[in-house]
């Protein structure tokens, strides 16, 4: 008897008991669709992060300088020279308060962010009218500011806010330009901000000094270099004192956020694989009682020739026809589970073929191992005595 | 009668023993028996007898505890399982009392399943079926379940199943057991029809009248057996009959 013949009488077998073949696969059923709908999520989920970190830029370190005191403060034209070699692209020194900004009646509260022209290129950003902070803007301590798309229509609604000008914290400042709709990333709304020159913002919120500096390296190669380098520029400057600037990595960042989600997947995972198993367990449980029902069956097939070879393969092939259907199943019932997931329940998943391939063939094989025994038990039948059985 | 070749089985001091709570029953007791090609040959004996037992070593589906058994020149009382299990489908075609087919097959399906196991190809496997089916006169059910036909029906079936892979002996375990007396003749004459055309047939029975049909007639008693008295005679008339 060959194999074709043998997945043939396993479809016949299964086809006679449509409802007990059904709630047999329920348990691979489940197990399989809740591996891939919530393998899905756990990706979708690192995705997502990891999405919303590259938005942030790429190839970006975050210099922070903590350190407050006349020793320990950085202007932006030393934060500009310890940034000026070769291997860094962009380098943009800035302070970040946050204030109340206003335009007659309408007024909101805002993130003011002090900073230099390089602040554009750095968080990728682009300028929809006017234009940006300049270099001269810095040198004469211009009231000017930049907002975002968002506080742009916040404060002026669907007119033209480039001429205008509005209060912040009681100051007046004149809109030289709006920025382009961004998004929102990790950090919050990147539209809600309002962009002055950072010599301007030092006087305005009466603080010295830059708090960050946000660089972006020439190539991704030179991260650790550049990194090394201004560590060293730091404390020189700042004679040793380490405790007052730290030097991030984004990549650091997005290292951490892989590790918790790869962590969640894999927890994920092992739960939808316990269901597996214990799905296996069912599909043993059912073809155990099938044996014995069948006892009878399995007595008239020796008799008239079956081997022990025939009816082990037949019993075996019909617990992996079995948790194989069970396992296209559930890989149907799982990517409709994460389309839903993503319509309704407004979550990112990532479906990906290998999960759905390591699904499937997880069933297949758990098939195998728990079709083995029953298997086993029918094909050792004795032939008189099966016929004996009633 | 006597042929000069092998005879088709051939049983010499064969014993059969179980053991039941520490009291060993001997339900064959040296039996020697031999069976042409050919022959029709009932072998008859109360419940207890040991004729179950002689039909289920003669089946291969048990061994022997002692003696020899050759069927068709072979010596089988010591063969392995899977090798047992291959000269049940090749040399041994069963129809038993309860008729023994599978329910969920048709009935074209039942007779092709000793082929199955053979591995004969699928329509060289359907085409000796219809073959079987059409000598029992079933070939107009070939699709219906067992279900769906009458006892004599399925009997038929069961005796073309055993026909499909043409074996040299057809052992009948009460053939007629579970039919009413017509349909229960319509078999036994088919039986004698299917022995005219050459097939041997070994059958195993309690009943008097349907062992008096066959041409050879063995009496079996607490595990001995004994070649009836007018053995002679009812081959002589068997044979006027036939011809």
């Amino acid at each position: 008897m060959n194999v074709s013949q043998a997945f043939k009488m396993a479809a016949k077998s299964i086809l006679a008991n449509k409802m007990r073949s059904l709630l047999t696969m329920l348990g691979i059923i489940i197990g399989v669709a809740a591996v891939i709908a919530l393998v899905g999520v756990g990706q979708g989920t690192t995705k997502q992060v990891t999405d919303q970190v590259e938005s942030l830029g790429t190839n970006l370190l975050t210099v922070s300088i903590t350190g407050r005191g006349s020793k320990t403060t950085l202007d932006y034209k030393e934060a500009e020279d310890i940034t000026s070699t070769e291997d860094i692209e962009f380098a943009a020194p800035y302070n970040q308060q946050n204030a109340t900004v206003k335009n007659g009646s309408e007024s909101t509260s805002v993130s003011v962010v002090g900073s230099t022209a390089d602040y554009l290129d750095v968080k990728d950003y682009s300028v929809a009218e006017g234009r940006f902070v300049a270099q001269i803007d810095l040198d004469y301590y211009q009231k000017i500011a930049v907002l975002g798309s968002t506080t742009a229509t916040d404060l002026f609604g669907t007119e033209d806010a480039v001429g205008k000008t509005f209060l912040i914290n009681g100051v007046r400042y004149k809109v030289v330009g709006v920025l382009a709709t961004k998004g929102s990333s990790l950090t919050g709304s990147n539209d809600e901000i309002v962009i002055i020159p950072i010599t301007t913002s030092e006087r305005l919120f009466k603080s010295k000094g830059v708090k960050s500096i946000n660089v972006q390296v020439a190539d991704a190669d030179k991260m650790d270099t550049v990194m090394t380098e201004l560590e060293t520029a730091l404390s020189k400057k700042f004679r040793g004192d380490t405790n007052s600037y730290r030097v991030f990595n984004q990549q650091d960042l997005l290292d951490s956020f892989s590790s918790i989600s790869d962590t969640l997947s894999l927890a994920l995972g092992g739960v939808a694989a316990i269901s597996l198993l214990v799905g296996g367990i069912g599909i043993m449980n059912i073809m155990l009682v099938s044996v014995t029902e069948r006892t009878r069956e399995i007595g008239i097939r020796k008799a008239i020739g079956a081997k022990k070879k025939d009816i082990l393969t037949q019993f075996l092939i019909e617990a992996i026809a079995l948790s194989g259907l069970g396992g296209v199943l559930g890989v149907g019932i799982g990517l409709g589970t994460a389309q839903l997931l993503q319509k309704f329940a407004d979550m990112t998943v990532v479906v990906s073929i290998p999960i759905m391939g390591l699904a499937f063939g997880f069933s297949v094989f758990i098939g195998v191992v728990f079709g083995l025994f029953p298997a086993n038990k029918a094909s050792s039948l004795r032939p008189i005595e099966a016929l004996r059985f009633e | 009668m006597e042929s000069l070749q092998e005879p088709l089985i051939r049983i010499e001091t064969l014993s059969k023993l179980y053991k039941m709570g520490g009291e060993t029953v001997h339900a064959l007791n040296d039996i020697s028996l031999c069976v042409d090609h050919g022959d029709f040959i009932a072998i008859i004996g109360p419940s207890g007898s040991g004729k179950s037992t002689l039909m289920n070593v003669i089946g291969c589906l048990d061994a022997p505890s002692s003696g020899k058994y050759w069927l068709d020149g072979e010596e089988v009382s010591r063969l392995r399982e899977s090798r047992l299990a291959e000269i049940r489908n090749r040399k041994i075609g069963f129809i038993f009392q309860g008729f023994n087919l599978l329910n969920k097959l048709s009935a074209l399906e039942n007779v092709e399943l000793p082929l199955i196991y053979r591995g004969v190809p699928a329509k060289q496997r359907k085409e000796q079926a219809i073959e079987a089916l059409a000598k029992v006169g079933l070939e107009e059910r070939l699709r219906h379940k067992p279900s769906e036909l009458s006892g004599g029906q399925q009997q038929r079936v069961a005796i073309a199943r055993a026909l499909a892979g043409n074996p040299p002996i057809l052992l009948a375990d009460e053939p007629t057991g579970a039919l009413d007396t017509r349909t229960g003749a319509e078999v036994m004459q088919l039986m004698k029809d299917l022995n005219g055309q050459g097939h041997t047939i070994v059958l195993i029975t309690h009943d008097i009248a349907i062992s008096q049909q066959a041409r050879r007639v063995v009496r079996i008693q607490d595990g001995q057996i004994s070649e009836e008295g007018g053995e002679r005679r009812e081959r002589q008339s068997s044979l006027q009959n036939g011809g």
